[in-house]
């Protein structure tokens, strides 16, 4: 008897499902982990995006034994470049390069499309024993020992934990009275997968330009993942261009050193904004991923941090159970939030300070963060530091992110 | 468990609800323990499982395993032990310690055999596999005596644990002045230094009974993280591990 009931997962993206694999490895069968997500109803992910996955949640990846599935088509950033250059500028200079690796052979960060990583996640969730639905979490009711979790069907199941990772619009967040605090950016990021002709020789670069950084992310296959920044009216403005002139703004941007360009997928323009909540946690109820927070992509940091929350929870949790401690118990809980809740307002303070930095044309700014980035350049212990907390290597980890497994 | 259904008193059990809730809220009164109940649970469920040669990552590790909780106050040990697979028996001699115990036992859905009384009413034949003095002995008025009933309940093959708080200086400022005046986490007059206990006294007392010490350990508060951890500094607060030799 472990007098623990199970735990419900709101939400099937990377948190959630990487947070039920991290559950069912460290508990074991006894204690019963649903997640709970209409899309996977479907067969396979439909995400078109790419994402970077630094080097600590790689290491979580492995762990968890879902990386070796991806691990062929994941793209190694082997080089950094990042400049600060006007639109029309003939020449960028640069102002920084990262050599990629934190460990010697492990770079910092592979490049990843989503459809492929979830899809993995979701294949070994499955064969582990985690129940995945496809109904969705319509609310809940705290009882005197328990959450009662209740689904779109009429079912209520009992557990002892739920967890919202349900994204930035979050309902149970919402139900659980939990306020953010954030703004929204006049910035929208136009995500857009383009062919190239010549190899990037698994370069990434990013150019701060005065709307916005313009990110260039090294897929396989002469193909590059873009992240690229305008204000919300242009962005919107761009997407919705006809072929040849999108390719020409296209063409603009991205210049013609990988030769001949071509639009793979059709671009999509994201609203930015930025928040936090206020608590991460509620009464046997925590928040993780974009239900929790939401930052700016400019460092390309989200959604490390959501993996970040999923690994701390997952190992608070697991501790508790090992101890024979209720999981659901405020004082668990509270242990994931002191972890969480800070790092991820630091990250949330340093990319927006970031994004305000460089988003401009304004001269004196312009020469202050050039000098800056120049300093970081000639500086190699300061460019490591920077490295490796772009990694998330830095501070105290949670064991997943190290690759030991719970 | 029992119950006297005839003449439960409403009004009684409310009283008793409210001291669970109390003895149960992790930033209410008992915080202090709350905090210091993972090192606890962890000394004990890792001794247990070398002693025994369980797995601790196993969450049903103390399996089939007989543990009696001396002082168990409204079961924030029996209740952790019991989901790991104990069966626990937990005696307080306060009457309503053990309604709050049982109160929050029935909640948590937990079988915990709680009785009000001391190890000295015990019956005498009860054995068990691990017995646990945790924080009693510096209340305690005979100490050899109580520890004398200790040893002769815990089967051979089994261990004793005991944590309690050491009698020196230091102990002084931080047990007494620091936790009971500056930062009030307990009442004043909770503890009586000279009622304090050195683990030589203990070890002699253990003796006795053909019991060693095993294991020692200390339990140290770092003030600026707030926290509590496991370190081999015993001056203050101690935990040690006796089995029969």
């Amino acid at each position: 008897m472990t007098g623990q009931r199970g735990i419900v997962i709101c939400g099937g993206a990377f948190a959630g499902l990487g947070l039920a694999l991290a559950l069912r490895q460290g508990l074991g069968p006894e204690i019963p982990v649903i997640v709970a997500d209409p899309a996977l109803a479907m067969r396979s992910s439909r995400d078109p995006r790419a994402s970077a996955i630094v080097a600590a949640c790689r290491r979580m990846f492995e762990a968890l034994g879902v990386w070796d599935q991806v691990a062929s088509d994941a793209q190694p950033i082997l080089d950094m470049v990042v400049t600060d250059s006007r639109l029309d500028d003939a020449m960028r200079p640069t102002f920084l390069t990262f050599g990629g690796d934190v460990e010697p052979g492990e770079p910092f960060a592979h490049m990843v499309e989503n459809r492929q990583l979830i899809d993995a996640l979701v294949a070994r969730a499955e064969a582990e024993g985690v129940t995945l639905r496809s109904d969705a979490v319509i609310g809940y009711q705290s009882r005197d020992n328990s959450i009662a979790v209740e689904f779109a069907n009429g079912d209520v199941v009992e557990a002892s934990l739920l967890v919202a990772a349900d994204g930035a619009r979050s309902k149970l967040r919402e139900q659980a009275g939990i306020a953010t605090h954030g703004w929204e950016y006049d910035q929208s990021g136009i995500v857009v997968t383009v062919g190239h002709e010549r190899d990037h020789q698994g370069r990434a670069e990013e150019h701060f330009l005065p709307a916005g950084p313009f990110a260039i992310l090294p897929l396989k296959g002469n193909r590059s993942s873009l992240v690229w920044t305008e204000t919300r009216s242009e962005a919107a403005r761009i997407a919705a261009l006809p072929d040849n002139e999108f390719h020409t703004e296209l063409e603009r941007r991205f210049g013609l050193y990988l030769g001949e360009l071509k639009a793979i997928d059709k671009p999509r323009a994201f609203p930015l904004g930025y928040f936090v909540a206020r608590s991460f946690i509620a009464e046997r109820l925590a928040l993780i991923g974009d239900a929790a927070h939401v930052i700016h992509p400019i460092a390309g940091q989200g959604l490390n941090l959501g993996l970040k929350d999923a690994a701390a929870l997952a190992e608070a949790v697991v501790d508790a159970a090992r101890l024979g401690i209720d999981i659901g118990q405020a004082d668990v809980l509270d242990r994931y939030q002191r972890w969480r809740r800070f790092d991820t307002m630091a990250m949330g303070v340093a990319t927006n300070a970031l994004n305000v930095m460089f988003s401009n044309d304004v001269t004196p700014l312009r020469v202050a963060r050039d000098i800056g980035l120049g300093l970081v350049d000639r500086l190699p212990p300061l460019k490591s530091a920077f490295i490796k907390q772009a990694a998330g290597l830095t501070g105290d980890v949670p064991r997943l992110l190290k690759g030991e497994a719970l | 468990m029992s119950s006297s259904a005839t003449t439960v008193d409403p009004a009684e059990v409310a009283r008793f609800s409210r001291l669970s809730a109390e003895w149960w809220d992790p930033a209410g009164k008992m915080a202090p323990l709350h905090k210091i109940n993972p090192l606890r649970l962890t000394y004990i469920r890792d001794a247990a499982c070398r002693k025994f040669d369980r797995s601790a990552r196993s969450l049903g590790c103390l399996s089939g395993l007989r543990i009696l909780d001396i002082g168990c106050g409204a079961g924030l040990l029996c209740e952790p032990l019991t989901r790991l697979g104990a069966q626990v028996v937990g005696v307080d001699p306060s009457e309503s310690n053990i309604a709050a115990a049982k109160v929050h036992a029935a909640k948590s859905e937990l079988l915990i055999d709680y009785r009000c009384t001391t190890i000295e009413e015990m019956n005498r034949h009860e054995r068990f596999d691990i017995v646990l003095a945790m924080e009693v002995v510096e209340h305690v008025t005979d100490v050899g005596a109580f520890l004398d009933r200790c040893a002769a309940m815990t089967k051979p093959s089994g261990f004793m644990t005991v944590s309690t708080i050491n009698r020196t200086l230091k102990s002084f400022a931080l047990a007494i002045v620091g936790a009971e005046y500056v930062l009030r986490w307990l009442p004043r007059g909770t503890h009586q230094w000279s009622k304090f206990v050195t683990p030589d006294e203990l070890a002699r007392h253990l003796e006795r009974n053909r019991f060693g010490i095993t294991d020692q350990a200390g339990v140290v508060y770092s003030p600026f993280a707030d926290r509590w951890s496991v370190a081999s500094d015993v001056d203050v607060n101690y935990m040690l591990i006796a089995e029969a030799v």
